[in-house]
């Protein structure tokens, strides 16, 4: 599994925006790129970021062969009411990775 | 900033000249000439990228390398290497030669853990050493007042000063006399070794001192040290001499 830091508040006030900054260990080879042995690389890359928040889409991102490694997304949501934030990152050769963070609306 | 860019005939004859040791207060981390942006970026350990190398790295210290040997953790506890990766290159009794941080991790391997070395560059051994050298995060360079170091950090030095390669560019034409400056479009660090291993933007990766000192070389058309060679070893302890006491600022970012 990749390794993904996600930095949220843990608890927010009912109505306020919320800052998430998400981060996940990826090489985003580009499929552009000569290896040593002068043929392509094939390409392996983050295709797809979605944010769950108790099951509704909040935020979705597409990624692109262009995108830097280690991709860093950061967003803002409204804390409506405590429940769970889904993190998911797909992409290439079958890679899929889903998070969980909770978070408590006062 | 000090002045405009040069021109590449002026620098080349700069240069040649014979450049000046960076007075203590005057040395500035490489941080200081950065972008804000790339600043913010190495400063948030949510944003640095550096910061899965440091997280990866505390699990291998926590696990065994191979079954029935012990983890790093069994004979170091946490927090109980702050302070290392200021000091270090150092020397080791018995191999009788400068080791640095990596080095010293490899045999360690071998001589307590029954472990084969890590390669160089490789992911295992940077986020090891990027996890003990970010426990030092904050405290200045203090390379160790060991006499048996000062012929190869004298090597080192003599490394810095003497004009290299095809282009006949020497380190301390550019870092110690021209700083602040600019070569092209980018701007001329004083070349501290404080923030290793750093993430750099160019590379999309983290990477060793040695790597960076690769890259320098192969921009003046000169031949590379080999991984772990001792002209490697002994430009890094003239290096953190002449960084000191800037602080540790590992994992840093770079452009």
């Amino acid at each position: 599994m990749a390794r993904a830091l996600i930095n949220m508040p843990k608890t927010a006030p009912a109505g306020s925006v919320i800052e998430i900054k998400t981060l996940i260990s990826h090489p985003m080879e580009t499929g552009y790129r000569p290896g040593p042995d002068g043929r392509l690389r094939p390409r392996d890359i983050i295709t797809e970021f979605v944010c769950h928040y108790d099951g509704a889409e909040i935020f979705r991102a597409e990624l692109s062969p262009a995108s830097a490694a280690n991709p860093y997304l950061t967003f803002t949501t409204l804390a409506t009411a405590s429940g769970t934030l889904r993190f998911t990152w797909s992409g290439d050769n079958g890679f899929s990775q889903s998070q969980d963070v909770a978070l408590t609306v006062t | 900033m000090r002045g405009p860019a040069l021109s590449g005939v002026f620098l080349l004859l700069a240069g040649l000249a014979a450049a000046q040791e960076i007075p203590f207060p005057e040395r500035r981390s490489g941080r200081d000439q950065m972008a804000p942006e790339t600043r913010a970026m190495q400063a948030d350990d949510e944003a640095n990228p550096g910061m899965l190398w440091v997280l990866d790295g505390a699990d291998l210290f926590a696990r065994a390398p191979t079954p029935g040997a012990p983890a790093c953790a069994a004979c170091h506890e946490a927090g109980a290497l702050r302070g290392v990766a200021a000091r270090y290159p150092a020397w080791d009794e018995a191999e009788a030669r400068p080791v640095d941080l990596e080095g010293r991790i490899n045999l360690c391997r071998t001589r307590h853990q029954g472990a084969a070395p890590l390669p160089r560059e490789g992911r295992d051994l940077l986020a090891l050493t990027a996890y003990i050298a970010n426990q030092s995060r904050g405290l200045p360079i203090a390379p160790p007042a060991d006499s048996r170091l000062d012929p190869a950090r004298a090597t080192g030095r003599a490394l810095f000063e003497r004009p290299l390669g095809q282009l006949r560019f020497s380190c301390a034409g550019c870092h110690d006399a021209h700083w602040g400056r600019h070569l092209g479009a980018a701007p001329i660090p004083q070349g501290h070794p404080n923030g290793y291993p750093l993430y750099r933007l160019e590379w999309q990766g983290l990477g060793s001192l040695q790597r960076r000192l690769r890259n320098c070389l192969a921009g003046m058309r000169a031949e590379p040290f080999a991984p772990d060679s001792p002209e490697a070893t002994a430009l890094a302890l003239y290096l953190m001499q002449r960084a000191a006491p800037l602080p540790v600022e590992t994992p840093a970012v770079r452009p």
